[in-house]
């Protein structure tokens, strides 16, 4: 069917108005492009996914063998036909929420400042002394923790322990009031492992909240001035509520990488395999250290073992930073503010 | 003229409406402060855009701000409440008084002068995610100030009130700013910097992203604000400036030169009767 319709020239045939289909038009070396960034694109999916595929695959006699008991298990003693992670799940968990519990705020002011307090001309300065501190091996840190800050922390641990000793978390099965306090009860605590942690865990947080902080509207910022506020009353009322999901993300994603450190926490804990809230006290164990340790003289199926705890780890850290992609996500198109 | 515009802001104090609790909490002068600036020059960085302008802004009168873009009068307007300084590199001369206190001396407090002279920005900006009334009331967390709920209701309603916009709102106070129309948005913009009761009121090019009759009820709520705070506006549109200011003045900026003003008065002799024949010529829109 033709129709010569009233808009047309005379005499011109059109086609039938029925919907086509519009595609964004490409040139070739559009093409070109496209096929490599998606083959990139989907290479590094497969990578990812491939590493989750082999742990799964090495993890299934151990899971055959152990069953649940790999989850309740809290002992690590191959020789006994005694393997189980649940002592180290324990243990991961608590050096990570250290590290958080003393990265997030610093990590928050430290953004805060180089956003909204620091000089334009120190601002550069400090973010590259941020990006520095996350380029600083982890094994530096460990040694760090090791040396320098060991000493000093188990004085902060005896103090803790002394005056909030009643608090489970804070208390060590030992006499804080001592004429000679036993030290090595302090050394190769969680508490220490947290907080030689918490500093590769500052620059990542900090890094994504400064980038969230930059983006808080100029317009609403002035407004805020413009009433009479303070920077920290600007801070308060439009740029940190602004930042709520890239705070949670930043902090998120330093959680991921503080539950998958190992260097720095193998040098500095005493290892323990024992469920136990006392974090000042020496020992713990986490997965990353446990397989760092024992990786080098493991037989075939305690290789397996191993695999499987980084199996496990491989699937929380991948749970973690997923959810923080997706707060960081929905963060960018939420430019909410309130008091 | 100054007589007569003391003498109006008297009268308008004395029948202005008092509205329930908070006005007796806060008796500001309803009616605005003299506001003068002094040989004001202005720098960024190393490049200068403003030399030594001086204009008296009396009460309870609108004063319009005319010229060219790139000739001063934004940055003169931002001076005016020291917003100039929040830009890095900033520097000034001169002094900018508000009924005869220096704001930039030493000692002044960058936030109170901010407090006592408002401003209204050429993007309407309400905190997005803050209720309307949240948003009338923001400045007063800003600032500190502690209200009981009822004073509270009371503010929100005058303000918005005041800025024209309580009849279309009033049935959902509680909605997000964002939700209002870009002259809405503006309108909700001037009841909030209405809240903190300021002496001064400054807009910089308030209706330029605005249609004509979202323009038209800006105006209008301009004419009913004039009589109760000093304004300074900033605009490109001469019917505006003609419309809304009893005095304006015209600010030019020669090709890689400072701004200043070049001609200040009555609005009405300025339009018809320009002493400077650069005006004439830019009123008459022969350039510019």
């Amino acid at each position: 069917m033709t129709i010569v319709g009233n808009g047309s020239p005379q005499g011109v045939q059109i086609t039938p108005r029925l919907p086509r289909r519009l595609t964004p038009g490409r040139e070739p070396s559009d093409w070109i492009f496209h096929g490599l960034a998606t083959t990139v694109g989907l290479s590094v999916l497969a990578v990812t996914g491939a590493i989750g595929l082999f742990l799964g695959y090495q993890s299934i006699p151990t899971l055959r063998h152990y069953g649940w008991h790999f989850f309740t298990q809290s002992n690590w003693l191959p020789e006994l036909n005694q393997i189980g992670i649940a002592a180290v799940l324990v243990g991961t968990a608590e050096v990570a929420l250290i590290a958080m519990f003393v990265s997030f705020p610093l990590a928050l002011m430290f953004a805060l400042f180089i956003t909204d307090y620091a000089p334009p001309r120190i601002k550069s300065w400090l973010v590259s002394a941020v990006d520095l501190m996350a380029a600083v091996p982890s094994i530096i840190y460990g040694l760090w923790g090791f040396f320098l800050l060991q000493p000093h922390a188990i004085d902060v641990a005896r103090w803790l322990s002394q005056y909030l000793g009643w608090l489970p978390i804070f208390h060590v099965d030992t006499d804080p009031n001592a004429a000679v306090w036993q030290q090595s009860s302090y050394t190769g605590s969680a508490f220490i492992a947290g907080l030689a942690v918490s500093m590769m865990a500052i620059p990542l947080a900090c890094a994504v909240m400064r980038a969230v902080f930059d983006q808080a509207p100029l317009g609403e910022r002035e407004a805020a001035m413009a009433l009479g506020g303070t920077r920290f009353g600007v801070a308060r009322t439009v740029v940190l509520p602004f930042a709520k999901g890239g705070i949670i993300g930043g902090t998120m994603l330093a959680l991921g990488r503080a539950l998958g450190e190992t260097a720095a926490v193998l040098i500095i804990i005493s290892p323990e395999y024992l469920i136990k809230a006392r974090i000042l006290e020496a020992g713990t164990q986490t997965i990353s250290a446990l397989i760092a340790a024992n990786f080098g003289d493991a037989t075939t199926s305690q290789l397996s073992a191993l695999l499987t705890a980084g199996f496990v780890l491989f699937l929380i850290t991948l749970t973690v930073n997923t959810c923080a992609a997706v707060v960081i996500r929905r963060s960018r198109s939420g430019a909410s503010t309130d008091i | 003229m100054t007589t007569a515009t003391d003498e109006a802001l008297i009268q308008s104090t004395a029948d202005g409406q008092i509205m329930s609790g908070w006005s007796e909490r806060a008796p500001s002068p309803r009616g605005g402060a003299r506001l003068e600036a002094i040989e004001v020059s202005a720098w960024f960085g190393q490049t200068q855009v403003l030399d030594d302008v001086s204009l008296s802004m009396p009460p309870a009168t609108v004063t319009a701000l005319i010229g060219p873009s790139g000739c001063g009068k934004s940055t003169f307007l931002r001076i005016l409440n020291r917003m100039h300084e929040s830009v890095p590199g900033a520097q000034l001369a001169g002094e900018v008084r508000l009924n005869g206190e220096d704001i930039y001396a030493p000692g002044q407090r960058v936030t109170r002068a901010r407090k006592r002279i408002g401003m209204v920005f050429q993007k309407p900006n309400p905190f997005p995610a803050m209720s309307i009334a949240d948003n009338v009331t923001s400045g007063l967390a800003l600032t500190n100030i502690r209200i009981s709920r009822g004073d509270r209701r009371g503010l929100v309603e005058d303000c918005l009130n005041r800025a024209g916009l309580w009849r279309e709102v009033k049935d959902r106070l509680g909605a997000p700013g964002s939700v209002l129309s870009g002259g809405q948005q503006q309108r909700l913009c001037i009841a909030r910097a209405l809240a903190v009761e300021p002496e001064v009121l400054l807009m910089d090019e308030p209706c330029s992203a605005l249609d004509p009759t979202s323009t038209r009820r800006i105006e209008e709520t301009i004419a009913e604000l004039s009589s109760q705070v000093t304004i300074v506006i900033v605009t490109h549109n001469m019917q505006q400036a003609h419309r809304v200011s009893q005095q304006a003045a015209l600010f030019l900026a020669d090709e890689r030169a400072p701004g200043g003003i070049v001609e200040c008065g009555p609005t009405e002799q300025l339009f018809s009767n320009p002493v400077d024949p650069r005006t004439a010529d830019y009123v008459d829109g022969r350039f510019g």
